[in-house]
């Protein structure tokens, strides 16, 4: 909406810089205080608490764990306690983090549809591009805290159960445990922002329907048909232009020095999708008539 | 502003005096090529009434509504309100419109006081300096004050009901739109939200209030508009619609054979006889009741009582659409 369409007939409404930024506070409170974000959130802290607790029952006996299966970086864990960071959004990040998010994505806007509070949050007024961006800036800050949470939870249990200190990189260098630290505070906010393409897919999908439970379900379907679709040697082409293609390239953080390409490539990718998909949300919010 | 009424009936000369709150031309709507919901509505609202909006479920009001506030694009035709484009002024406009559309709708996992909150925060032309004081004006206005801190998910349809009408009210308002504000409630309850809406006219608010019930738009309306299957069917003044309709002039008396013959006598068509109730249109306006009442007498008849009924907006509606109010259109 520009200025000229503000008609000089409509009486002119103060308008402050800050008091537009309410609605933002107003979602974040609301989507972080939800039983069901909570609800989420302490899944995806009990993460790291099993891995944790399921290394140290294994390597008790002195077998040490065995194989090379599981999640990356399981090995190193006994030795290194910040390895369970690694371990645990290695663990995460293809599906548990996904899933939350898309969770709370594809609820974002169906679920005030449903809830029949969308039409008085638009006659409020919310305006339909500031709420779809406040929308979009909740999720965001929902997939920092979510992964922040997965990283702390490890961190503390990692610290509990297991000696912390020098990392070894996979390079093979080592590294001292403050720089560790700041690497795995890297490795969470590059996690995070491997969601952000995936959250905007899950905001379009959320202004498609009125039903917050069919928005979420097809958010996450998407997810685990795209996961399916990258794991198939058949479709190889069609790889990189995957939102999950790139994701587990955060570990190239891990490398000494660090190898940016693969990470660049998928905050490339993100952003793509998130400009795409945040478009797509935006030209079909602005338009459509609510009738719920 | 003179030709308003342009393809609509228009019931009286009054009402045309005050700028128009609300004005449409030619407003359509029809989904998915389908018949239209709304068919080339003139509709228009002076300001200062208490307007009521009237006709059958599936007749197109809500859907009306919905356009006014911006909600649904019209497929044809345009909407003023408060002088403003809509949707396109929707920014500017829709602070000044409280409005309850469809049933209220709470957050059920919050407060009463927190789902008020919540939808001050949406409007940003709201001061965050003064929320906290509306907010419990706002509770304390619709008699809410008292649960403001339960959850509203354990609130009645009626308690949800006044939640929505203050939050209609969170900021004084230009314009109510208030869609079936009354439901759920007790009759209590009825008669406080009337006394409410009263009390808010008088303050100079607009009101525009849609409603399955005529007394209701009787009792709290000083204009009304009526729809059905789409189209406006008439717009006015409540008291020239419902004059429209002529009323009946009735006699209750144990001879009704009697009275019945000395009407005819006298001139009276539309005669009916129920018992000891016998009831004829209305007399033109130059005939003397009493001359009508003496000659009943004279003629033997007792009478227990003669009056004339003033016909009732359900009269005026039903004569209108030729149907009962409950039919869907």
């Amino acid at each position: 909406m520009s200025q000229a369409e503000s008609v000089a007939a409509a009486p002119r409404v103060p308008r402050r810089a800050l008091w537009t930024l309410g609605i933002l506070r107003s979602e974040l409170t609301m989507t972080l205080r939800r039983g069901r974000t909570l609800a989420l959130l302490a899944v995806l802290a009990a993460v790291p608490v099993l891995v944790g607790i399921a290394v140290r029952i294994e390597t008790g006996d002195g077998s040490g764990p065995g194989g090379g299966g599981g999640p990356a970086f399981l090995a190193q864990i006994t030795n290194n306690g910040l390895f369970l960071v690694f371990a645990a959004l290695s663990a995460t990040l293809p599906v548990f983090l996904p899933m939350a998010v898309g969770v709370v994505a594809g609820d974002s806007v169906a679920g005030e549809a449903s809830g029949g509070t969308l039409r008085y949050l638009l006659v409020a007024p919310a305006g339909r591009t500031r709420l779809l961006v406040a929308k979009y800036a909740s999720v965001l800050v929902f997939c920092l805290v979510a992964t922040a949470v997965v990283a702390v939870s490890a961190l503390a249990v990692g610290a509990a159960l297991f000696p912390v200190g020098e990392v070894t990189t996979i390079s093979g260098t080592r590294i001292g445990f403050g720089e560790g630290l700041l690497r795995a505070g890297l490795i969470a906010v590059v996690v995070a922002a491997s969601l952000t393409g995936f959250a905007a897919l899950g905001l379009f999908v959320s202004t498609l329907t009125d039903s917050g439970i069919a928005a979420m379900a097809a958010t996450v379907g998407v997810l685990i048909t795209v996961q399916i679709l990258d794991t198939m040697p058949q479709l190889e082409g069609i790889h990189p232009y995957l939102f999950p293609h790139y994701w587990l390239s955060f570990t190239d953080l891990l490398r000494d020095p660090v190898r940016w390409d693969e990470i660049v490539g998928n905050l490339g990718l993100q952003a793509v999708y998130a400009a795409v998909f945040g478009s797509a949300a935006w030209a079909r919010f602005t338009t459509r008539d609510i009738t719920v | 502003m003179t030709d308003t009424a342009a393809g609509t009936r228009v019931a009286g000369p009054g009402g045309e005096t005050a700028a128009a709150v609300i004005e449409t031309r030619g407003l359509t709507k029809r989904y998915r090529g389908g018949r239209p919901a709304v068919d080339g509505l003139d509709l228009r609202v002076p300001g200062g009434s208490v307007f009521g909006f009237l006709g059958p479920n599936g007749s197109g009001k809500t859907t009306t509504i919905r356009m006014l506030l911006g909600l649904i694009d019209p497929s044809a035709g345009t909407a003023r309100v408060l002088g403003s484009p809509m949707p396109a002024a929707a920014r500017t406009v829709l602070p000044h419109v409280g409005a309850l559309i469809e049933g209220p709708a709470p957050y059920g996992f919050l407060t009463g006081r927190d789902n008020l909150v919540r939808y001050d925060s949406a409007d940003a032309a709201a001061d965050p300096r003064t929320r906290r004081a509306r907010v419990d004006r706002a509770l304390e206005r619709v008699g809410l004050a008292a649960a403001a801190g339960k959850k509203a998910k354990a609130y009645s349809l009626g308690m949800k009901q006044r939640l929505g009408l203050a939050a209609a009210l969170l900021q004084p308002r230009r314009l109510l739109v208030l869609d079936e504000p009354t439901n759920g409630l007790d009759p209590q309850g009825m008669r406080e939200i009337r006394s409410l809406i009263r009390e808010l006219a008088a303050e100079g608010t607009t009101v525009f209030l849609s409603s399955h019930l005529l007394d209701e738009i009787e009792q709290v309306c000083t204009h009304a508009a009526v729809m059905a299957r789409g189209r406006l069917l008439v717009q006015g003044p409540v008291a020239d619609l419902a004059a429209g309709a002529r009323g009946r002039l009735a006699v209750t008396t144990p001879d009704p054979g009697a009275a019945a013959r000395i009407l005819g006598e006298h001139g009276a068509t539309g005669l009916l006889t129920d018992g000891d109730r016998v009831s004829a249109d209305a007399p033109p306006g130059g005939v003397e009741l009493a001359d009508l009442n003496a000659a009943l007498v004279r003629g033997g008849v007792r009478v227990r009582s003669f009056g004339v009924e003033r016909a009732s907006l359900e009269d005026a509606f039903v004569a209108l659409t030729g149907e009962g109010f409950d039919v869907a259109g």
